[in-house]
């Protein structure tokens, strides 16, 4: 038999094989578009030409613009502000339908919750307009049950109706794993916290709370990423003081025709996102540790406190300081490196702690 | 089930989940060109006007023809993979794996515009079939999920026999597999269906000038005087994508009795 021959019959030649048509479909049509448009992004455009001339001109214009930057960090601060809204109200639901519901009824349950999700999401989010409105039904019953005289303004057209609207649309999606991971959770353990005299609340906390931690993080993750490049909710209703960064991107490619900079702006969302979510969960995993390390209680939540409070004030010094220093476009980019480095550094030296984290 | 805080919680969570969805045939149904309160009498005219524009039927055309299109090769793709990571263990199988499942995180503007830059730097015209191979790539992790299911719920062991008894892996695969993952298969079809008829963003960058079903409404939301309109097609749609998703789950389900399990989830 031919090497070939054996390779090919062999268990992992068998699997590779297999799965092969879908892995080249998605290096095509996945892995080769995201390179090229890493590539386009060193790249200029002169009205219709591209000038293949590898420059980082494109990058330091979308680091150094106050727009964009402005537009990058309220697309961060809006999908934060979704995800934790989502997360914080998702967890209760999943925690009811896991511990309250009966068995045979779970599945109803998650059927209910996940059937708004498929429905058209263009209409979903344009009726969100329609109740959020001056003479919506959220503003028409306030007033007429008499408890606001005049029309709320601020849940409309700006980053307040964005964050109501996704926090409503990805709710699904923060539910179903929490759900998942209280599925998993062994009913004798919370049993063998009471028997050992724990009350209702701290087996909840100490037990419930850090085995639901893989869940919490997945329904971050899986909320925060695809908010940050929602383009219909912004739009629709956003007004422009919730503009985000999709949309930039879109007008980058189709209004002003500069492909290479609608290129590097969709590389440094996802480059931002990635940072910053490596950033929460290292920072995340070093707290817990933190904790863990000064014995728990009121001390050890100190600790943790304290180390987050000195770091936020470094950075923030540095992100003052450091432009009059270095210039404004590498600053950004020397921070964002180190801010990286630590993080990866804390995921590899820190082990994962009882949080699961 | 007692009255508890949590059962209220959970309850209004689900009454506010529903909440843009009750309004739509609200407004279908309203006898007034705004859409607002209160309400102005009961008409069928913005159904009927559904029936007189031919751009619409075109846009449903094309939907159609994407969205079947992208349920049987995303099914088809989902196959391969479902098969290749429930049944062999091969180097680096969570990289290629987790690869495969990115799109489901990955923010679909991102797919949608290095999808279109290849489109232009190529010289490519963007349409129809361009939408479909972007549909298939963001379809294809949904059906891996719902495959997963289906072929890690199967006994091997009636595989085993199967080739024991004298049966070519073929004739197996063909006789024994197929058949207990039949349901699962039709809900993937269905779900692909689905996504691939409400998808937005990859057919809005890539559709040119050959508007699908989503694209085609986009358009209409500028003008307020189609907008009865456009809750009328919204209600039509929303019906048909409960029924498609209760078709789904009821084929999941007959999956998991012809399979001896017990039901632990919906879809996902």
């Amino acid at each position: 038999m031919s090497v070939y021959g054996k390779v090919m019959r062999s268990e992992a030649g068998k699997g590779l094989t297999l799965i092969s048509p879908t892995l080249v479909y998605a290096l095509l049509l996945l892995a080769a578009p995201l390179i090229s448009i890493v590539l386009l992004s060193f790249w200029t455009q002169q009205f219709l030409t591209i000038q293949r001339d590898f420059t980082i001109a494109n990058y330091a214009e979308a680091l150094t613009d106050p727009l964009y930057r402005e537009l990058m960090l309220r697309s961060l601060r809006i999908s934060g502000m979704v995800t934790m809204v989502t997360v914080v109200l998702a967890f209760p639901v999943a925690y009811f339908i896991s511990f309250h519901v009966r068995p045979d009824r779970k599945s109803l349950w998650l059927f209910l919750i996940t059937i708004p999700f498929w429905t058209s999401y263009l209409i979903r989010v344009f009726l969100w307009r329609v109740i959020l409105a001056y003479d919506g039904p959220v503003n028409s019953g306030l007033i007429a049950t008499g408890m606001i005289d005049e029309p709320l303004s601020w849940i409309l057209y700006n980053a307040n109706s964005v964050v109501i609207t996704l926090a409503h649309a990805f709710a699904p999606f923060a539910i179903l794993p929490i759900f998942v991971s209280l599925e998993k959770i062994d009913r004798s353990l919370l049993e063998a916290a009471r028997d050992l005299g724990e009350s209702k609340a701290m087996t909840f906390l100490r037990v419930t709370l850090p085995l639901a931690m893989p869940g919490v993080l997945a329904a971050v993750l899986i909320v925060f990423i695809p908010t940050v490049g929602d383009y219909v909710t912004p739009r629709l209703v956003g007004g422009s003081g919730g503009t985000m960064i999709a949309n930039m991107i879109y007008a980058q490619i189709f209004d002003l025709n500069d492909r290479p900079m609608g290129a590097t702006l969709a590389v440094l969302a996802m480059m931002v996102v990635a940072m910053v979510l490596l950033w929460g969960v290292s920072r995340l995993r070093f707290w817990l540790w933190l904790v863990d390390r000064a014995g728990g209680g009121a001390k050890g939540i100190g600790a943790a406190i304290g180390a987050a409070l000195a770091e936020i004030l470094v950075l923030r010094a540095l992100f003052s300081l450091g432009p009059a220093l270095l210039g404004p476009g590498v600053a950004v980019i020397v921070l964002l490196l180190l801010a990286t480095a630590g993080s990866v550094l804390i995921l590899m030296r820190v082990p994962k702690g009882r949080w699961g984290i | 089930m007692r009255l508890t805080p949590l059962t209220v919680f959970a309850s209004l969570y689900l009454l506010v989940l529903y909440a843009p969805i009750v309004l739509l045939p609200l407004f279908a149904f309203n006898d007034g060109t705004v859409i607002a309160f209160p309400l102005q009498g009961f008409t069928t005219q913005w159904f009927a006007a559904l029936l007189d524009t031919p751009a619409l039927h075109q846009a449903t055309l094309n939907s159609l023809v994407i969205a079947v299109s992208t349920s049987v090769f995303a099914t088809i793709l989902g196959l391969f993979a479902a098969r290749a990571a429930t049944r062999y263990s091969f180097p680096a199988k969570a990289g290629v794996v987790g690869f495969i499942m990115l799109p489901l995180v990955l923010p679909e503007v991102i797919v949608a515009i290095s999808l279109l830059i290849v489109l232009m730097q190529l010289g490519l015209d963007s349409g129809t079939w361009s939408i479909i191979a972007g549909h298939t790539l963001i379809c294809t992790p949904f059906a891996i999920a719902i495959l997963q299911g289906s072929f890690s719920n199967m006994d091997r062991s009636l595989e085993e026999a199967a080739v024991d008894l004298g049966e070519t892996p073929w004739s197996t695969f063909r006789l024994i597999t197929l058949p207990l993952v039949t349901p699962g298969i039709i809900a993937s079809l269905l779900i692909c269906f689905t996504i691939s008829l409400d998808e937005f963003i990859i057919a809005f960058f890539l559709s040119g000038n050959e508007p699908t079903l989503p694209v085609y409404l986009w358009g209409q939301l500028r003008f307020p005087a189609r907008l009865p309109v456009v809750m009328a097609l919204g209600t039509i749609l929303v019906i048909l994508s409960v029924l498609l998703l209760v078709l789904a789950e009821t084929f999941r389900r007959r999956g998991l009795k012809r399979a001896g399990l017990k039901d632990t989830g919906g879809f996902l």
